[in-house]
């Protein structure tokens, strides 16, 4: 299983659907996307983890990096994930807190503050 | 002795073999299905940062992992032979960023986490994450 990638653009957001398993494997194909993303100026990003079967630690440092690069030009970066076992390494670290979860990418597509 | 042993290159993309190896281990020794996810996961993260420990010091040698089916319990460790300065806190995690150092703090962190009975040790020749899970005391069959 690797890592799947595809972006499209809902109004002045950037929606990346993430398919796959995201570890210390294939999360610089992650960090290479969001790092392309924002270089060529999308700074609010909706990032799709519904696809996402496995999440470690790298792949966090991957979000957070990438939250940091669109806080940088005052963008955004908000998670679609609605899986127990994803959200539930979100809560063990204290990363809900961070970022914006939502349960369909219409609500974080909509979502402003 | 363990039940099964593995040895592999300290390479990230040999990581989601020992994850699988070991959920396969887990799951014939007994362990609960709904657990199976935290094993896979915890097991991750000690590969993950045996191998980034590995590349940072430039040691060449495997990285290994022990799995092991105790009466009742079913244990994982994994060892790494990077020379190791002082034992860091699992517990001090911010929001991290993509700096070797705090991924291997939120590796940590994950895994105390996730794991109720795991005990971290280290000195200059290596250190061992050993986790421990509860397990049926037949092997299941399937």
């Amino acid at each position: 299983m690797d890592l799947s990638l595809s972006t499209r653009t809902v109004g002045d957001r950037t929606v990346v659907e993430v398919g796959g398993e995201i570890d210390v494997y294939t999360a610089p194909k992650l960090r290479e996307q969001l790092v392309e993303l924002v270089n060529d100026g999308s700074y609010h990003l909706v990032v799709d983890m519904e696809g996402v079967d496995f999440l470690d630690s790298t792949g966090l440092g991957v979000l957070v990096g990438g939250l940091k690069r669109v806080r940088a030009h005052e963008g955004s970066l908000r998670l679609v994930c609605n899986q127990e076992r994803i959200l539930k390494i979100f809560r063990i670290t204290g990363l809900t807190k961070v970022f914006p979860i939502h349960t369909s990418v219409d609500d974080a597509v909509a979502a402003t503050d | 002795m363990a039940t099964v042993e593995l040895r592999f290159s300290a390479l990230p993309e040999h990581v989601r073999t020992a994850r699988l190896v070991a959920a396969a281990v887990a799951r014939r020794a007994g362990v609960d299905e709904a657990v199976l996810d935290e094993v896979r996961l915890a097991v991750g993260e000690a590969c993950s940062r045996a191998v980034s420990l590995h590349q940072s010091s430039g040691v060449s040698a495997p990285v290994r992992v022990a799995l092991t089916e105790e009466e009742k319990r079913f244990s994982i460790e994994v060892g790494d032979e990077a020379p190791h300065a002082v034992m860091t806190s699992a517990d001090d995690v911010g929001a991290g960023d993509e700096a070797a150092d705090s991924d291997d703090q939120m590796g940590l962190a994950v895994i105390s986490g996730l794991v109720d009975d795991v005990q971290v040790s280290a000195d200059e020749s290596g250190g061992v994450i050993r986790m421990s899970w509860p397990a049926a005391s037949a092997p299941a069959l399937s």
